[in-house]
């Protein structure tokens, strides 16, 4: 992280007084004690109390909080519930930490466009709660969606089990209302489907707070689907069920989720939650359809039939609600699963191409025994994403230092396949350093000149997403001298 | 220098870019020209040739991801993808017959810069909703990839989104790639008759809100004709009856409503995405703003032909009325208003793209520099 700057912790007291002079009353904390649960945030393995936490109710404060910020040198970072597991709003020793929590309301629910526009402090299912009575419900749905905030989905581009059939959080959002980090504040996108002049608030959502701070939020919603069918589906070799899922795929089949378990995962969610799996699956599929009933019924019979062809020793499809939430209910618990089974649990996030699965999977067992760490294999099949979950005891000495070597030695290879290293949870600070096995200098450098074009001070969740930025000055030195560097006739590396 | 260049590979695009950012020269970037009709003429600047940039590279069906250079053609790539049952959810098109060019000319890396969607993106999205990733030299001659070749990734900025849609004014597109999806066995068009804008936006939004599972809506008024409403309802046949009859609960009068046969059908959505029902004696702009808004907005026109696409969401009017007062009207709905089409003087006059708030021009302008610091995509179209 950027090295705390002694003069900015020096004038402490002073920011308080100026933040206090923005938001009243004790919604600027500077009690060490209440600053801790701040400290981290999902991915507890980083901690840092921030220099102080502010906690505004209104746009107008947010933008005279960054405002003074921005004039006053003082560093950012924006936090939504606290939820993100790659370290998004990890605090900053010299940092302020602005908590939307505040922003709680639900502003609009609009039945004609289909639409719901609410606090960025919202929960990702208070959503759906209030629209569920007419009959609709927000698509995004990432595992902590009780928990987790719409504004906190927009800065992560947060996806979740559905997302294979009715995409991610950028394919889900209308509009924000925007603060910059100089303290102006914007509309990017709005109830139209799409905004006019470039696609700002494309860029917007999933920018890791890196940006902007987002105010408010405007996300379509869809109706429930009128017939939900889920399937288990057990075979004896990983290939097997890596095939049916590419054949469910090549057959013209989306289905709105379809996760895969590896056999320790299958064995410590049912030792967890008796969810009925078979112990004796190499692999287990759960497939769920949706859509209208007479589409759905066909569908399961053509995914039990790709199934079969697929050497699969078991097909089960849920005869009732009761059922279907019992085939979840294993899935859904799989991380709290890690956690009985081991002390500590590292979860990982990386896309691979769906064709390179069984392959990457039994590198990633290899890479176990060579550190001696246990592994369980949860992953939403439908679109590559794998969520390994990497155990191991933080009170041994050195056991977090492999877990998070063989995290990177899993992200890395996930890139060598032709995938990425972060399918849904984001750069943050976890990954951040990895940037550069999956992006080139130049790559980099462009990102860094967006970074610079919203934020030249870098003030605003530095230290996440973007390896080795110093200042903007140096990335603007370089295009500033474009095409006139020395030498043009050497080759550059 | 003559006034067209195409490069043929990366190495001389950047060549060529970094040189104009040295020079201060001006540069256009063209595909197969099928939309030199959209915007001012950029008189400085020399055209930029990209269809050099072909092929497709990467494509493999299971993957549902299809990664090709930006040059080649979109009819191309349909027909390619329609052979393993695919298709391009975001329902792309080629403006040549809408702008009176020949058409066959568009190229994916053209429909990617303007963001080009037709009917289907009510359901399906927008191109901006399917590129994955791409490959690009900046304005001043950086080559670099944003994105990936798969379908789930939050690695970095979606720099992506920011490049859909931004019609040449960042960077030079030299590779897509694009998520496709698989082609629905089965279609229904149903056409209502005779229905009045506001019943007719009643009808698309309410048949959205339902769990018929729409997949495009639009409405042609009354002309030589009745009015009709069109909704297409896509998937496999065992459903498409079921969908029918709850679709055919909510329209007002069952009776007036027939399903098109395919050739019908086919022919109803490309008058709709062609906006060939309307006159061309007047220039054509393509408003976008809130459907429940809709029916208000027509109603106001004066002396305008229009026909609604996306449920209402999507309006094309052809119209001779004050092009200041018609984006104030769109703004006033809260949405937005682009000059598609217009004779060369108007085009020179008005900006084909809906003017930003001064807040978010400011924003803009600043991400430009980020992608093209010596402007030299800032040749006067936009």
């Amino acid at each position: 992280m950027p090295t705390p700057d002694p003069a900015v912790l020096a004038r402490r007291a002073e920011i308080a007084a100026a933040l206090r002079e923005i938001v009243p009353g004790e919604a600027v904390i500077d009690q060490d004690a209440e600053l801790l649960p701040f400290e981290s945030d999902g991915l507890t393995a980083y901690r840092q109390p921030p220099m102080l936490v502010v906690l505004p109710e209104t746009t107008a404060q947010v933008a005279a909080i960054l405002r003074w910020c921005h004039d006053n040198g003082v560093r950012v970072v924006p936090r939504g519930a606290g939820t993100s597991l790659s370290g998004g709003a990890l605090p900053l020793a010299d940092g302020v930490l602005l908590g939307l929590s505040r922003f709680n309301r639900i502003l609009d629910i609009d039945y004609v466009d289909r639409l719901v526009v609410a606090q960025p402090g919202v929960t990702n299912l208070a959503i759906t709660h209030a629209v569920e009575t007419e009959g609709f419900y927000y698509a995004p749905d990432p595992s902590s969606q009780i928990a987790c905030t719409i504004g906190g989905n927009v800065a992560e581009n947060a996806g979740g089990v559905h997302c294979l059939k009715y995409g991610v959080t950028s394919n889900n959002v209308l509009g924000v209302e925007f603060v910059t980090p100089q303290g102006d504040v914007v509309r990017l996108g709005g109830r139209t489907l799409e905004a006019a002049g470039l696609d700002l608030l494309g860029l917007v959502v999933g920018s890791e707070g890196l940006l902007g701070i987002v105010t408010e939020v405007t996300v379509r919603i869809l109706p429930k689907p009128e017939s939900v069918s889920a399937m288990l589906v057990g075979f004896g070799t990983l290939e097997d069920a890596g095939r049916c899922v590419a054949d469910i795929i090549a057959s013209g089949i989306i289905p709105a989720g379809m996760e895969m378990m590896d056999r320790p995962a299958v064995h410590a969610a049912e030792a967890f939650v008796g969810a009925g799996y078979p112990l004796d699956a190499e692999a287990l599929l759960i497939v769920e359809l949706d859509g209208p009933r007479a589409e759905c019924e066909a569908l399961v019979e053509r995914v039990a039939s790709i199934a079969t062809t697929n050497a699969a020793f078991l097909v089960r499809v849920a005869a009732n609600d009761a059922e279907r939430n019992a085939f979840w209910a294993g899935r859904k618990a799989a991380f709290p699963a890690a956690g009985r089974v081991s002390p500590d649990y590292y979860c990982m996030d990386g896309t691979i191409p769906r064709r390179r699965l069984p392959d990457v999977l039994a590198r990633i067992r290899q890479l176990s025994d060579e550190y001696g760490l246990g592994v369980i294999n949860v992953f939403h099949a439908g679109d590559g994403n794998l969520h390994p979950l990497i155990l191991y005891d933080a009170n041994e000495p050195g056991q977090l230092e492999r877990a998070e070597k063989f995290g990177e030695d899993i992200l890395t290879l996930c890139v060598e396949v032709g995938g990425v290293l972060t399918g849904e949870h984001g750069v943050g600070v976890e990954k951040r350093d990895l940037m550069p096995t999956m992006f080139s200098e130049a790559d980099l450098a462009q990102q860094k000149r967006v970074k610079c074009a919203f934020d030249p001070k870098l003030l605003l969740n530095p230290g996440k997403m973007i390896p080795e930025l110093h200042r903007c000055a140096e990335v603007g030195r370089m295009h500033v001298h474009a095409g006139e560097l020395p030498f043009p006739e050497l080759p550059r590396f | 220098m003559s006034d067209r260049i195409q490069p043929t590979s990366t190495g001389e695009l950047a060549e060529l870019l970094a040189a104009a950012t040295r020079d201060k020269a001006s540069l256009a970037l063209r595909g197969g020209g099928s939309k030199d009709r959209i915007g001012a003429k950029a008189a400085d600047a020399r055209v930029v040739d990209m269809r050099a940039f072909a092929g497709v590279s990467d494509y493999d069906p299971p993957e549902l991801v299809l990664t090709t250079g930006a040059g080649t053609l979109l009819s191309d790539i349909e027909s390619l993808v329609a052979a393993e049952g695919q298709m391009l959810a975001f329902d792309p098109f080629d403006h040549g017959r809408l702008l009176g060019v020949e058409p066959g000319r568009a190229t994916i890396g053209g429909v990617v810069a303007a963001g080009v969607a037709g009917p289907r993106r009510l359901s399906g999205g927008s191109a901006r909703d399917h590129l994955l990733g791409f490959e690009a030299v900046s304005g001043d001659g950086r080559t670099f990839r944003a994105g990936a070749k798969v379908v789930k990734n939050v690695t970095g900025f979606d720099l992506s989104k920011l490049v859909a849609g931004s019609w040449g004014r960042l960077v030079a597109l030299t590779e897509v790639t694009l998520k496709v999806v698989p082609r629905p066995e089965a279609s229904l068009t149903l056409c209502v008759r005779g229905l009045e804008p506001t019943a007719a936006v009643r009808l698309m939004t309410g048949a959205l809100g339902s769990t018929a599972a729409i997949a495009a809506a639009a409405h042609v008024p009354a002309g030589d004709g009745p009015a009709s409403t069109l909704l297409r309802i896509d998937g496999i046949d065992a459903s498409i009856a079921s969908r029918r009859k709850a679709l055919l609960s909510i329209v007002p009068a069952p009776a007036l409503a027939d399903a098109l046969d395919d050739s019908a059908a086919a022919t109803a959505w490309n008058d709709v995405r062609d906006v060939s029902v309307l006159p061309t004696d007047r220039p054509l702009w393509r408003v976008l703003l809130p459907a429940a808004q809709a029916p208000a907005f027509v109603a106001a026109l004066d002396d305008s032909a229009w026909l609604m696409d996306w449920a209402g969401g999507l309006l094309w009017v052809a119209t001779a009325a004050d092009a200041h007062a018609l984006r104030v009207a769109a703004q006033e709905a809260g949405g937005h208003a682009m000059l598609v089409r217009a004779d060369a003087a108007l085009r020179a006059g008005v900006p084909a793209l809906h003017p930003p708030s001064p807040a978010v021009a400011a924003l803009e302008a600043r991400v430009r520099q980020a992608f093209d610091p010596g402007n030299v995509f800032a040749n006067g179209r936009f």
